[in-house]
């Protein structure tokens, strides 16, 4: 079959969303922590959480929409953890980010042991879907009702960031922390408003993994993906409709790489597996359109600090 | 520079034994076990005989404390390995890649070179893991050294290329053929790390550990290459303008940080596994590794013992918590989480603990913010402050 063949673009194409929508909406999550100035390498961890959250809930109450909320519920509490220790105990974010992602490994197949008295997948839910009087139900039901949510979310933390005042605080502490201080804004409200909001965002991803794409969670079933979100708010440079570019670009290689057999692609999947990884060091170095983080990103602040 | 810090490059003393440095990890390691006794008591289970046997399979008798010290042994290395890089300003979270790569290395270095006797073969297949980790390293290091661009990031990026490079790279080109499992070929009789004691798993490893661990010791307190790497995480403006590279040491201190990922793979592969497997995903002893340097306080002697306790608690955790005690062994997990967090927030103690609060106040000076607590812990921006980039 030809590359070219109708069916099969039209097949790419959705699956390419499939796969960029949870990179998606952890990548917004990303931004909104990143933009803040906390460095959030947790979104992995954050991720697999909420994958599990969303099925637990689903399953103990039959809606998995309630599972979806919960989920972000989840991500909030983890990643207020992620808050206390890096915004008021100063700790090293990125320490901080890799116990959250030991924990998130640890905890869920704890609580998969504990909650359904088994190793390795929870029974099957039904998974979250929109009524079928909607519109494009079709297509709807072939990328889940994520890539909608996650498509309204990108234009809509593209509007808080850079046409409110919010959006102006939060990137002002995350690029000149002294001054905004000095100008009233409480870096350390705006900073836990980043790194929960990323919370919520990423717990959100994770469940439109478990119960959108998927109706069950295996261990560690997020496999890399927090990191591939990492890798699109870099490679998006930090904005939102970068960070859905490049979500897509990487969704389009997993697709490719899923159906390479199909379209009689010679290229190994590992490569196209590792490209998003390669992308995004060679737009940090500057061969691919330099990236640049924000300013304060990473470094914890203190009052009164010279 | 401040008085203090520059006493402490100048004397070179060993920051460990002072009440701070033993205290925080000690209190961080109990308030973690208390956390997993919460977790224990959630599933219904009693946790003194949880602990009763996770103690029992790790130290309960000389067999098992041997088999301990073997599940030591990688953790020494990838500890090292991260704390080699803080004490130069760097975090390098790459170990998991360097990992893997050095582990390949070894196996192709242990397979494919016929007729060597032991004393030559066995240090070549500990160098290819370290060359190979190392190399793996460069990249990053000359990133952050050329362009100031953050190590953190690149060695992230570097782990997932590394796991699908060598996964490709086994599967297509150095899978054993007469295997049905995703293996190279076994290595060598002369590439194996003799085995120490019969019925056990203890190999010379550990002692090539414990030497390696040494070695460290004396690169960073004893040569000047050492007293630079320290001075370079230290303060890089001022050592910059004491004529010291930054970028030099920056990469010279990622290559060295991620030779000891590698030889921690290349050990595993000389040692147990005998040949390379390929795995579905990371082994965690370089996420541990960090675990490790943090409760270790980045210095050698600290990094033996975090990395006896990870390694207690990683082989006590399958045989002891969920074989004997019926508890998921994926409490571990849990512990081995909380104990990074409770170190990482030391802050936490200090408002527990008056003296160190009185401490805290005492050493609050121009000095770095890093909030690690670890001597030399790396803050961003590091490279860059010292002219390195930009």
């Amino acid at each position: 079959m030809s590359i070219f063949s109708l069916t099969v673009i039209a097949s790419l194409l959705i699956s390419s969303i499939r796969s960029a929508t949870p990179l998606v909406l952890a990548a917004l999550g990303g931004i909104f922590s990143e933009r803040s100035g906390v460095v959030n390498i947790a979104l992995e961890g954050i991720m697999l959480i909420g994958a599990f959250t969303a099925v637990m809930i689903s399953y103990s109450s039959g809606s998995a929409w309630l599972g979806v909320l919960a989920a972000m519920a989840a991500g909030v509490a983890i990643a207020w953890l992620h808050g206390v220790v890096s915004i008021k105990y100063r700790a090293d974010q990125v320490v901080s980010g890799t116990a959250i992602n030991i924990l998130a490994v640890g905890l869920t197949e704890f609580l998969l042991a504990k909650f359904f008295g088994q190793a390795g997948q929870t029974p099957n839910v039904t998974p979250a879907t929109l009524p079928t009087w909607l519109p494009l139900h079709g297509f709807t039901q072939q990328v889940t009702a994520f890539a909608w949510i996650a498509a309204v979310l990108v234009v809509l933390t593209h509007v808080v960031l850079f046409h409110t005042p919010l959006g102006l605080r939060i990137r002002a502490v995350g690029e000149h922390p002294r001054a905004a201080d000095t100008v009233g804004i409480n870096v350390f409200h705006m900073r836990y408003l980043g790194v929960l909001l990323s919370g919520a965002l990423a717990g959100l991803g994770g469940a439109a993994l478990s119960v959108g794409l998927l109706n069950s969670f295996t261990d560690n079933m997020t496999a890399g993906r927090g990191f591939i979100a990492l890798a699109a708010v870099i490679f998006g440079k930090w904005s939102p409709f970068g960070a859905l570019a490049a979500s897509l670009l990487f969704g389009f290689a997993d697709a490719l790489q899923t159906q390479a057999q199909i379209i009689g692609l010679k290229v190994p999947s590992e490569f196209l597996l590792m490209s998003p990884y390669i992308l995004t060091m060679l737009a940090l170095a500057g061969v691919v359109g330099r990236s640049t983080p924000p300013a304060a990103s990473g470094t914890p602040y203190e009052k009164g600090e010279r | 520079m401040s008085d203090r810090k520059a006493k402490r490059l100048f004397t070179g003393s060993i920051p460990l034994p002072t009440f701070e440095g033993f205290l925080v990890p000690i209190l961080a390691v109990v308030a973690a076990l208390l956390v997993g006794v919460l977790f224990i008591l959630w599933v219904g289970k009693d946790p003194i005989l949880a602990y009763k046997a996770l103690w029992r399979v790790t130290f309960g008798s000389t067999r098992n404390t041997l088999e301990t010290l073997v599940d030591t042994v990688p953790l020494i290395f990838t500890g090292l390995s991260v704390a080699l890089a803080f004490r130069c300003g760097l975090f390098n979270i790459g170990g998991e890649g360097q990992y893997l790569v050095g582990s390949l290395a070894a196996a192709v270095a242990g397979y494919a070179l016929p007729g060597l006797p032991a004393v030559v073969h066995i240090p070549l297949v500990l160098l290819a893991g370290f060359a190979a980790g190392g190399l793996w390293a460069a990249l990053p290091g000359w990133l952050k050294a050329r362009f100031g661009i953050h190590e953190v990031i690149n060695t992230i990026m570097m782990n997932y290329i590394s796991l699908y490079f060598v996964h490709w790279l086994v599967i297509a080109h150095l899978k054993d053929p007469t295997n049905l499992s995703q293996r190279t070929p076994k290595i060598l009789e002369s590439a194996v790390l003799p085995n120490l004691l019969q019925n056990t798993r203890f190999h010379l490893g550990f002692f090539v550990a414990l030497l390696v661990a040494l070695g460290v010791y004396f690169l960073l307190w004893r040569t000047i290459a050492g007293y630079e790497i320290r001075a370079v995480g230290l303060a890089p403006a001022a050592a910059e303008y004491g004529g010291i590279s930054v970028a030099r040491n920056i990469i010279l201190a990622m290559v060295l940080s991620g030779g000891l990922a590698g030889l921690a793979g290349a050990v595993q592969v000389a040692g147990i596994s005998l040949a390379y497997y390929d795995g579905a995903g990371f082994v965690g002893y370089g996420f541990n590794g960090i675990a490790v340097a943090l409760l270790g306080r980045n210095h050698p002697a600290g990094v033996l013992v975090g990395a006896l306790l990870f390694g207690a608690l990683g082989r006590g955790g399958v045989r002891g918590m969920q074989a004997i005690a019926d508890v998921p062994k994926s409490m571990i997990g849990v512990v081995q989480a909380a104990i990074i967090f409770f170190i990482a927030a030391e802050g936490l103690f200090r408002v527990l603990v008056p003296r160190l609060r009185q401490r805290r106040q005492a050493s609050r000076g121009p000095g770095p913010a890093g909030g690690t607590g670890g001597e030399g812990a790396p803050h961003s921006g590091t490279a860059t402050e010292g002219g390195a980039g930009r």
